[in-house]
């Protein structure tokens, strides 16, 4: 089982978030950075899938030399080799596009993602990488069990869950509880120093989405704090005019 | 050139999301120009049907066919490709949702269409065509300009009230060929309660977290959501423990809902869960810490035991409501 997992390098979820430039890049001072919390989980069921059937695990990033730290801790985790596409992460499409063509060359028997990245938050890659190499593409996917060359998911929809087989190659947008996620051990972090971290030029595409200006959210009002229940009905209906 | 909206059902009902994303779709046109057609695909109530002329649908189509009632990404993404060229479209416009972004993204290959996700305003149009979508997880904003002939849009929820004053239209129904390749992820069947309120599209959200101590105490926080006609969610430890199903699970890795009024009992307001809640119009939180941060990020708030305050609070409600 050969598997590709589509990794983002995004700021920590605890991050506060701020944009310098005039408003046109992300503020990076003080900022931690880590694999995605859905890439996470998809990372973490490839390397139970391949301590299962054995096989071997591909991490792939789009982004720039800052994000090596994130593929060796990908590696750590328990990936055999990291392929990084050395550019800045443009947009969904660019990044589909670059994904596309690395798996053409290698023919992965699945590609996992997370149902999405957490700085932009699309949920748009896998579809369009499933779409570009003509394969299904399913996601939010929440259990992944493989027979053979099909595999059972299920997926999240609205009020519960559909269940799906799909026979390989396919894409998965992952997200818990498909896996625990995995802290990476003394052993797996010496050995992913000396595993291989390939570093290839992206295609070129056609720009489709063009990132402007940043802005924040309108900081919050004071909280009205009441004493009892009653208040706190007249409020809902006259202050806020929801009851 | 038109605008297409693509509308989804659940249980044969159409969602609130998909009549305010014909009611964006209205307000595009106003702005643009551009006839609003909308597809529905798969069963959809003969009554339902109005809503859409009414939230500013010039013609609609009809795709009755039953194996498009789930969510078959491919198929629904196919049958969409064949109508956006059908009627000359120019804009695909849809509300965002786990299913909406699976087939938008599909649809932007398929098109070549530049696609924007979390749209949550209308265009400006003096400089390009360029709408402001919500990023990291609603903690900012981005203006993102469309330079693509195609677009595709997918709209947050309570970015557009819904629009009732249109006219009636006449629906059309369609018969297109799918063919087999499209039902390669195969749906064998599916779980699902019905006729709960669905938990991204509810407009009044009650959620319980770990304070709540166990999933026996649950029945306070469902009276309270039936009070008011709400639906349920929890924080991540609640649905991790088991103690509440996962599509319930609100937040950074969950469900990010964006109700009216988003009521947070026993829940500590950790950044993460914050993320997933930030989009509601009102927060009411009760906890029995005052220091809890999710204080910060409400509106409203009740410093006390939940087991005491949430069965006083749907009383008073029920006796409102009477
Ligand atoms: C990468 C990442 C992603 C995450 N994603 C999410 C996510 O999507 N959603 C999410 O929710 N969390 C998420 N978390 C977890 C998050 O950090 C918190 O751990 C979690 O939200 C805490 O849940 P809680 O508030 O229910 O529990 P606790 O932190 O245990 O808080 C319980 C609260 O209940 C109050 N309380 C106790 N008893 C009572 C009572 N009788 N009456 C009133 N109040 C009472 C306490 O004062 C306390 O504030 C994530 C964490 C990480 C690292
Ligand atoms: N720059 C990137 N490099 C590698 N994978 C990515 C990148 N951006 C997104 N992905 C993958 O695509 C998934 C969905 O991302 P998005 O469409 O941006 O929400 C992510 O969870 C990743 O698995």
């Amino acid at each position: 089982m050969n598997i590709l997992v589509c990794i983002t390098h995004v700021p920590d979820t605890t991050s506060k978030i701020k944009f310098t430039a005039e408003n046109t890049q992300l503020d990076k001072t003080g900022v931690q950075f880590i694999i995605g919390p859905y890439d996470d989980y998809a990372l973490a069921r490839a390397v139970e899938l391949k301590e299962e059937t054995g096989g071997s695990i591909t991490v792939l990033n789009v982004g720039e030399a800052e994000t090596e730290p994130t593929l060796r801790k990908a590696l750590a985790i328990g990936a055999d080799e990291a392929i990084r596409v050395n550019a800045f992460p443009k947009d969904a499409y660019f990044v589909a596009e670059q994904i596309a063509h690395q798996a053409k060359e290698k023919e992965y028997d699945m590609i996992l993602m997370g149902r999405e990245s957490i700085d932009f938050n699309g949920g748009m890659v896998h579809g369009m990488v499933g779409e570009l190499l003509a394969i299904p593409s399913v996601s939010p996917v929440m259990k992944l069990e493989l027979e053979g060359e099909t595999a059972r998911l299920d997926r999240e929809i609205e009020g519960g869950k559909e269940f799906i087989e799909v026979a390989l190659p396919f894409i998965a947008g992952c997200q818990e509880p498909i896996a625990e996620w995995k802290i990476p051990n003394m052993r797996g972090i010496m050995s992913a120093r000396t595993k291989p971290l390939t570093v290839v030029d992206a295609v070129s595409v056609d720009q489709r989405t063009e990132t402007r200006t940043y802005e924040l959210p309108e900081p919050k009002g004071e909280v009205k704090i009441v004493e009892n229940v009653d208040q706190l009905v007249e409020l809902l209906k006259n202050d806020a005019k929801i009851l | 050139m038109s605008i297409l909206v693509y509308i989804e059902q659940d249980q044969g009902k159409i969602k609130s999301s998909s009549l305010e994303a014909v009611s964006y779709a209205s307000a595009l046109s106003e702005r643009s120009g551009g006839k609003v057609s909308v597809l529905g695909l798969g069963t959809i109530a003969e009554e339902d049907w109005a809503q859409l002329g009414q939230a500013g649908a010039e013609a609609i189509y009809h795709v009755a066919d039953e194996r498009l009632n789930s969510g078959v990404i491919q198929a629904h993404a196919h049958m969409i490709a064949l109508v956006y060229q059908q009627v000359n479209a120019s804009t695909l416009v849809l509300a965002k949702s786990a299913l909406g972004d699976a087939v938008a993204a599909r649809l932007a290959v398929k098109l070549n269409a530049g696609l924007v996700s979390n749209v949550v305003g209308l265009p400006e149009l003096s400089d390009g065509f360029v709408v402001k979508r919500s990023i990291f997880t609603g903690k900012a904003f981005v203006d993102t300009a469309i330079p693509t002939e195609n677009r595709i849009l997918a709209i947050k929820k309570n970015t557009q009230p819904i629009k009732t004053d249109g006219t009636a239209v006449i629906v059309e129904k369609l018969t297109l060929e799918l063919p087999e390749s499209v039902f390669a992820a195969k749906i064998t069947g599916k779980e699902k309660a019905s006729g709960e309120i669905l938990l991204p599209e509810a407009d009044i959200v009650v959620s319980g977290g770990r304070g709540l101590n166990g999933p026996e105490n649950w029945g306070m926080i469902e009276d309270l959501a039936d009070s008011l006609h709400a639906a349920r969610g929890c924080s991540k430890p609640v649905s991790d423990l088991g103690w509440r199903p996962h599509h319930e699970h609100v937040g950074q890795t969950g469900v990010k809902v964006a109700p009216s009024l988003y009521i947070a009992i026993a829940i500590s307001g950790a950044i993460q869960h914050l993320a997933g809640v930030n989009a509601s119009r009102h927060i009411v939180v009760i906890n029995k810490d005052p220091e809890a941060p999710f204080f910060k990020a409400a509106d409203y708030g009740i410093v006390g035991d939940a087991f005491e305050i949430v069965p006083k609070l749907t009383k008073a409600i029920k006796a409102l409501k009477q």
